[in-house]
């Protein structure tokens, strides 16, 4: 998508719905999660990632992409076969809603690396080269945007409220053991689809409430390191800070989150030596990856979901526990409106993060 | 003595209705403006000796003395102005190098007052220092590009080792100021202040006094081309060690100390006889090359058991990027940037006004270029040479600095009035003299708490607009130059600052 994209703050509502011992459960629940949540979007985009969708292809890589036209298609599909053997490819289904228009041409494709691409990019991990890929793909094929590139999960997203979006895609027919959901409220209209959340990028998305003030530096740390920041998003840059710090740099995932949402000096100093050592280090070498301003997310990932609010907390954040089922979301309404009575529920606090996995063992 | 054609710069009017006939002007005029003649039994001035310092205006119990600029006009000629004039005639009477203290007070243009900050609004909020933390806290040094940390029992250990650093509360270090240069009780004055706020002053390349190695924690000394005062016990002193190669009010010329400065105490500190002229040369005779610079930045290291970052200062000129990237890869851990508007005790004046580029033009290629090679994290930069006030210093790190450095606004704090005198030694506000009978016009401890005020008045204001900006810790501002818009600058220019013109948003 070789467009500049302007910038666009946004409002938004966030959910996830994690299942701890791996169980799938339909699309039904994030889609009420969501829905109650109403009034935190303005119909200007939704969306939902899904993991544990397509169980007959959990080893390959699924791309879901956007294209404009079929040129777009053409060029993207001779672009993916120079590295892929494409094992299957297909529409994504959809159904026609009244209020969902405009909709782009909706593709995925089930994917392995070809043996020689990874001889030839010895040096770098199957995930480099899909990155490489996806990157390459979203900066340079006109019209043509990935919106998802893991394993064994997709992103279904677009403009209109989550509710309408779900519809659309018929979220209701999937199965997953962790869903996560957006509801937008931009302060301008773009129009774009690949706009929406979630965000993704390999196994990672992010769905995100917030405004980053930080995000000229954050942007220019990022491009350092070779990541292209082409939609101008907060969430594209926080995923990819996620990418970074947990896949490159092999940070512990409660670290980053003391990177991006670092604790302060005064805190710092309070606590003992060889933890203040760590964090006085962290917030030295990666000042420039401090997420500053609004924000609450929720980060997905094969093994489950993270909720982070920023340093101050700007933006609300509540997560509940019933049994082996984790939930987050913006308003507890939004938990309680799938789970009326949960064993425990809280507030996190300015950047203390809520984590779910799976559960040792389960994959 | 020949008559000179040089008419005075100022005129002193004094009100007679209001002098008393004190003779506090006498007195207090180094440059014997006034005098006291007897059998008139008045006071009276010689215009041509004025410097414009204010000195006497300030100190008249009864407001009696106005400077004003000198009236007399010369014929209007847009190619030979006055100061063009001047300077010829001051030239052919001497025929001498034009000297100048201060940094260059020529008419180019200052980016600073072209660049425009940003506020939130509606969706971010802004945050309020009055009621929620703000940070300023800096570490100044070489970094590592990735840290390695191990979680043992659900405690993080860090295996990577981290460079030594220079740590701040307020972004602000006080720049290079020789003893010599400048007095001793304004040398103490700046050790105190960078000791009460928690930041650094530097030594300039005038050595160490003995009496203030007890302020070696927040001191930055410098090693020049004219190695003056340096040895062992005065590396080690130091919280950090400074290269100077240049300075921005005279890029490519080493340093000047006229001999009537150099007094006895001078002499020990700087290890050179008393009354000599200190004149350091050009280039540091063991740096021909960046590999040269290399090897000094480890010599230093050896020198002082790698346990203090190695600074490297150089002036603003057209190639700085370039520089700046073989000096980080040359072992630099700080790099000091010098603007052309930057300040000297003395210059020759062609030089002072003619050569480098403005500070934000350097700062801004500096900073792309070592993030563009991936090394920006290597070294840390300090910006110096015309930062005025706290919003340059919002400006400066929102380009891309860690930390700024301030000369003349601070040695203004402690009562410069920027005649611009220096090189004379006879300076009447005790700041860049060497005279015992003006030196102690300033009270150290007084001055101590006008510099603290100073750093302290900019880091709320700094506080402020940060808050505004909706950010909470100075390292989201940094290199952030989404946050700044461009006014009134050419497409050129907005793209070298890397900066979208003022209107255009996010």
């Amino acid at each position: 998508m070789n467009r500049i994209f302007p910038r666009i703050p946004s409002g938004c509502s966030v959910a996830g719905i994690l299942n701890e011992n791996g169980k799938r459960m339909s699309g039904n629940r994030i889609i009420r999660s969501i829905s109650v949540m109403h009034e935190r979007a303005n119909g200007l985009g939704g969306g939902f990632a899904g993991y544990g969708i397509y169980p007959r292809h959990k080893d390959d890589y699924s791309f879901h992409l956007m294209y404009d036209d079929e040129e777009a298609k053409r060029n993207t599909e001779d672009h993916l076969k120079e590295s892929f053997e494409i094992v299957e490819e297909e529409i994504i289904p959809t159904r026609p809603v009244e209020e969902v228009t405009q909709r782009p041409l909706l593709w995925r494709y089930f994917l392995q690396v070809k043996p020689e691409i990874k001889k030839l990019y010895y040096d770098l991990t199957e995930n480099d080269i899909v990155v490489k890929i996806v990157m390459h793909i979203n900066a340079r094929i006109r019209g043509a945007f990935v919106v998802s590139s893991g394993k064994n999960m997709g992103v279904f997203k677009g403009v209109g409220f989550p509710e309408d979006i779900a519809k659309f895609y018929r979220i209701e027919e999937y199965e997953a053991y962790l869903w996560t959901a957006h509801g937008r409220f931009p302060t301008n209209t773009p129009g774009w689809w690949g706009g929406a959340h979630p965000f993704g990028l390999l196994d990672w998305t992010l769905v995100h409430n917030g405004e980053i003030s930080s995000y000229g530096i954050n942007k220019r740390y990022l491009e350092g390191f070779g990541y292209q920041l082409m939609l101008q998003t907060d969430s594209e840059a926080v995923l990819y800070l996620f990418d970074l710090l947990l896949r490159r740099h092999g940070l512990p995932i409660e670290m980053v989150c003391r990177i991006l949402a670092a604790p302060f000096w005064s805190e710092i100093e309070r606590m003992p030596e060889e933890t203040r050592r760590v964090m006085e280090a962290i917030r030295m070498v990666y000042g420039s990856a401090l997420i500053n301003g609004p924000s609450s997310l929720i980060i997905g990932y094969s093994r489950g979901m993270l909720g982070l609010n920023d340093r101050v907390k700007l933006r609300p954040l509540m997560a509940a526990r019933k049994g082996e089922t984790f939930y987050l979301a913006s308003e507890e309404c939004g938990i309680r409106e799938v789970c009326p009575r949960p064993d425990e529920i809280w507030s996190p606090a300015a950047g203390e993060p809520a984590i779910g996995e799976l559960k040792e063992g389960l994959s | 003595m020949r008559m000179s054609l040089l008419a005075p710069e100022f005129r002193v009017i004094r009100d007679e209705e209001k002098c008393i006939q004190c003779e506090v002007c006498v007195r207090q005029c180094a440059f014997e403006v006034h005098s006291y003649d007897l059998e008139e039994g008045k006071v009276a001035s010689d215009d041509s000796r004025c410097v414009g310092c204010h000195r006497c205006a300030t100190l008249c119990p009864t407001q009696a003395l106005t400077i004003i600029r000198y009236p007399q006009e010369f014929r209007r000629n847009a190619n030979w102005p006055e100061q063009v004039i001047k300077d010829i005639f001051k030239q052919s009477e001497t025929g001498g190098v034009l000297l100048s203290g201060m940094g260059s007070d020529k008419d180019y243009p200052i980016y600073w007052d072209h660049l425009l900050l940003d506020a939130s609004q509606v969706t971010n909020p802004s945050i309020d220092p009055l009621r929620e933390p703000m940070e300023l806290r800096t570490f100044l040094g070489r970094k590592p590009d990735r840290l390695k940390i191990e979680t043992k029992k659900g405690k993080p250990r860090l295996k990577t080792e981290i460079a030594p650093q220079l740590k701040v509360e307020v972004p602000i270090l006080f720049s290079a100021m020789s003893y010599g240069a400048i007095s001793y009780n304004v040398s103490l004055a700046l050790a105190q202040a960078a000791r009460t706020m928690n930041t650094f002053c530097n030594t300039g390349e005038g050595g160490l006094h003995r009496d203030l190695y007890r302020f070696g924690g927040n001191t930055i000394v410098q090693v020049a081309s004219g190695r003056f005062g340096v040895h062992p016990d005065y590396l080690n002193a130091a919280a950090a060690i400074e290269i100077k190669i240049g300075q921005g009010a005279k890029p490519g010329i080493g340093g000047h100390l006229p001999g009537e400065k150099v007094s006895q105490s001078i002499s020990e500190t700087r290890m050179i006889p008393e009354g000599t002229d200190a004149l350091s040369p050009a280039p540091h005779h063991d740096i021909y090359s960046i590999e040269d610079l290399s090897q000094l930045i480890y010599a230093l290291k050896e020198a002082t058991c790698y346990k203090k970052p190695i600074m490297v200062k150089i002036a603003a000129v057209h190639n700085s990027s370039a520089i700046a990237s073989g000096m980080v890869r040359a072992g630099a851990d700080i790099i000091a940037l010098d603007g052309f508007r930057g300040g000297t005790g003395a210059a020759p004046t062609r030089i002072r006004d003619n050569v480098g580029i403005p500070i934000e033009l350097a700062l801004a290629a500096v900073d792309s270029r070592l993030r563009a090679e991936g090394i920006r994290n290597q070294a840390s930069i300090i910006a110096g040479g015309g930062i005025r006030n706290s919003s340059d210093v919002v400006k400066a790190i929102a380009l891309g600095a860690d930390a700024v450095y301030i000369g003349t606004a601070a040695l203004i704090a402690v009562g410069c009035h920027m005649c611009q005198k220096c090189y004379t030694g006879k300076c009447n506000w005790g700041i860049a003299t060497q005279d015992p009978y003006l030196v102690k016009r300033i009270n150290p401890d007084i001055a101590t708490e006008r510099l603290v005020n100073l750093l302290r008045a900019w880091s709320l204001e700094i506080k402020e607009m940060l808050g505004g900006m909706g950010i909470n810790a100075i390292e989201s501002l940094r290199g952030n130059r989404l946050r700044l818009r461009g006014i009134d600058l050419t497409e050129t220019e907005l793209k070298l600052l890397e900066v979208k013109p003022a209107g255009e948003s996010l």
